[in-house]
């Protein structure tokens, strides 16, 4: 199966949403990488390059809004969420206005680039900016469709996206639904609920638990704020146990909402796989080995969940 | 501009003085010094340049006007009260819980406010684009900013003076608030933004120097702008902090403090004195 990598799932979108002329996309000197390239080929009256200037594009993107343009701010998730976190905040969270951050080469996948780069902190730091709406797709097909959803809705949304080409995890014909949790396969022992490449990860680790006789729900959460309470909910009474997959920090992500959906609603255990170092060097495969973001590491969680039942 | 609307338009600056202190007052919280600073140049922009429609406050078509040192709202409240945007009375439950007037502009919630600002150094990025979909659209409207000098230690002021020269924003003019005090005191002391006009020169802008306090200058420097093309424009303007009330003016602890009683009544005579003197004058 070919792989490809959520970045340029976006530029694709991008590309086909840049026939509405009320569409304008911004970048930080990071096209290329980004992938608004793609964009700018076809609309290059309707790309504005804000140059190495996070802050001001942020704000300009809020300008841009304000005046009925659909905008698209992209940088990397880093200098996106990290370095303007205040321009997103003020300029675009408190005034609500229709600015979608494209936030590329999140996570540590980003690899040889090293700590300074691999950001583990913007779930995070989105989720607690109110009605932001954050979308880690898994794949191809769902960024794609993630990416047009954002610009049909009107508000601010957060699109992480990733440097690494991953494989398809959803079927052919799959329909992206907006806030809505995918059971990519039932379970009734515990349940993986991950997001972004994790999920690919999640699937597999459900196939190492299924020879031990451990029957894995799978959930694949790729809007993470609203997050789907109801599918969540579902899984925690159903499956008495959970385990949370993200490439992000343990600290205010995927694991966090899920586990205050899980203590409001349905207590049982929850266990979060996620990141608790700064990253380093390396190749992704040799870093998801590094900070337990493997199948094997969501399967032993999984059984520690269970024991905690 | 004659000399009967310079007169009309000084009353109108004066009563936008007051209702600024009269909100600040009631609020017993606000920001009186940079609020007197302002009142002229909103004054004018607001009644002799801007095209704006306080029936219609999101025209799309409209001139637009940023007040990038937001914490100076109580002026801006005070001409868009003045025009009708929303009743002028309202300006004493600035701040208040169940006010739509809040502390910093909220464009939400304030009929008349294009932008909402408070966090300095985002109002000039937010015109900047309000400026590029003017270009995108092909529209006429402008746009202008509103700065505080002390505003200009914010780094983002200088990748939005980067960005709106490179695109030859010439629809764009900010103002430049040159009061000489911030918070903690004179700008030139806590750090220096000096020499402000060769700064904007350097970075590609039109530059004019103006008297914030004198409405032919402010005339001359828009017309400056408006007729300058391919570049934006900064109009570096001296201005008094806490302009026309006297213990106010260049004093930096009127920065962010509101009068007692006593200080109000005293400020709101001085600006009566002010207002009577110029009616006469009619």
């Amino acid at each position: 199966m070919a792989k490809r990598a959520t970045r340029e799932s976006y530029g694709t979108a991008l590309q086909e949403i840049g026939k509405d002329e009320r569409v304008v996309v911004l970048d930080a000197d990071l096209s290329k990488s980004t992938k608004t390239e793609m964009f700018q080929r076809l609309y290059p009256e309707r790309f504005i390059n804000a140059g190495i200037a996070e802050a001001n594009m942020m704000s300009v993107a809020a300008g841009l809004a304000s005046c009925g343009k659909t905008v698209f701010a992209s940088s990397f998730a880093m200098f996106a969420a990290g370095r303007a976190f205040e321009q997103i905040r003020n300029s675009i969270g408190y005034t609500g206005l229709n600015v979608k951050i494209g936030a590329s080469h999140a996570g540590i996948s980003v690899g040889e680039d090293g700590g300074s780069h691999q950001c583990i902190e913007d779930i995070a730091l989105m989720r607690v900016i109110p009605d932001m709406v954050i979308i880690n797709p898994a794949d191809d097909i769902e960024a794609q469709q993630a990416t047009k959803a954002a610009a049909e809705y009107q508000g601010p949304v957060y699109l992480r996206l990733g440097r690494l080409a991953v494989e398809d995890v959803n079927p052919e014909g799959y329909k992206f639904e907006w806030g809505k949790g995918v059971e990519l396969k039932d379970g009734k022992d515990v349940t993986v609920i991950a997001t972004g490449l994790m999920v690919q990860k999640a699937l597999d680790a459900a196939k190492i638990l299924a020879k031990k006789g451990i029957s894995a729900r799978v959930i694949n959460i790729h809007t993470i704020k609203p997050i789907d309470k109801e599918i969540i909910i579902k899984a925690a009474a159903e499956t008495g146990a959970i385990v949370t997959a993200e490439e992000h920090s343990v600290f205010g992500g995927l694991g966090s909402a899920v586990a205050e959906v899980v203590c409001e609603n349905a207590p049982c255990p929850v266990k979060i796989v996620g990141i608790e170092k700064f990253g380093v060097s390396g190749t992704p495969a040799e870093l998801f080995q590094l900070y337990g973001l493997t199948a094997e590491n969501i399967a032993k969680n999984a059984e520690e969940a269970i024991k905690l039942k | 501009m004659n000399e009967k609307r310079k007169t009309e338009l000084a009353i109108i600056a004066n009563n936008v003085r007051k209702s600024a202190l009269t909100g600040v007052y009631n609020a017993k919280s606000g920001h009186p010094g940079g609020s007197l600073s302002i009142a002229d140049l909103l004054t004018y922009l607001y009644l002799e340049v801007m095209n704006v429609d306080p029936k219609n406050p999101q025209m799309p078509d409209r001139d637009r006007l940023v007040l990038s040192k937001g914490h100076t709202c109580p002026a801006l409240y005070g001409i868009l009260g003045y025009m009708g945007f929303f009743p002028e009375e309202d300006i004493k439950t600035l701040r208040k819980i169940d006010s739509y007037l809040q502390g910093h502009p909220d464009m939400n919630k304030v009929p008349g406010v294009d932008m909402s600002t408070g966090s300095l150094g985002q109002g000039i990025s937010a015109a900047g684009g309000m400026a590029m979909a003017g270009k995108l659209d092909k529209k006429p409207y402008r746009v202008y900013a509103v700065l505080g000098d002390g505003e200009l230690q914010e780094g983002q002021v200088w990748e939005q003076a980067m960005f709106a020269a490179h695109y030859k924003l010439d629809n764009l003019t900010i103002f430049v608030d040159n009061n000489g005090l911030q918070i903690d005191g004179d700008i030139s002391e806590v750090m220096s933004p000096y020499p402000i006009d060769k700064k904007f020169e350097s970075f590609g802008w039109n530059v004019v120097l103006a008297d914030a306090h004198d409405f032919d200058s402010l005339e001359k420097a828009v017309q400056n702008a408006i007729s300058t093309k391919g570049k934006p424009t900064a109009v570096i303007m001296k201005s008094v902090k806490g302009k026309n009330v006297s213990f106010m003016e260049n004093n930096p602890a009127w920065h962010g403090v509101a009068p007692n009683e006593e200080q109000y009544v005293k400020a709101m005579a001085e600006l009566d004195k002010i207002i009577k003197d110029l009616e006469a004058r009619l």
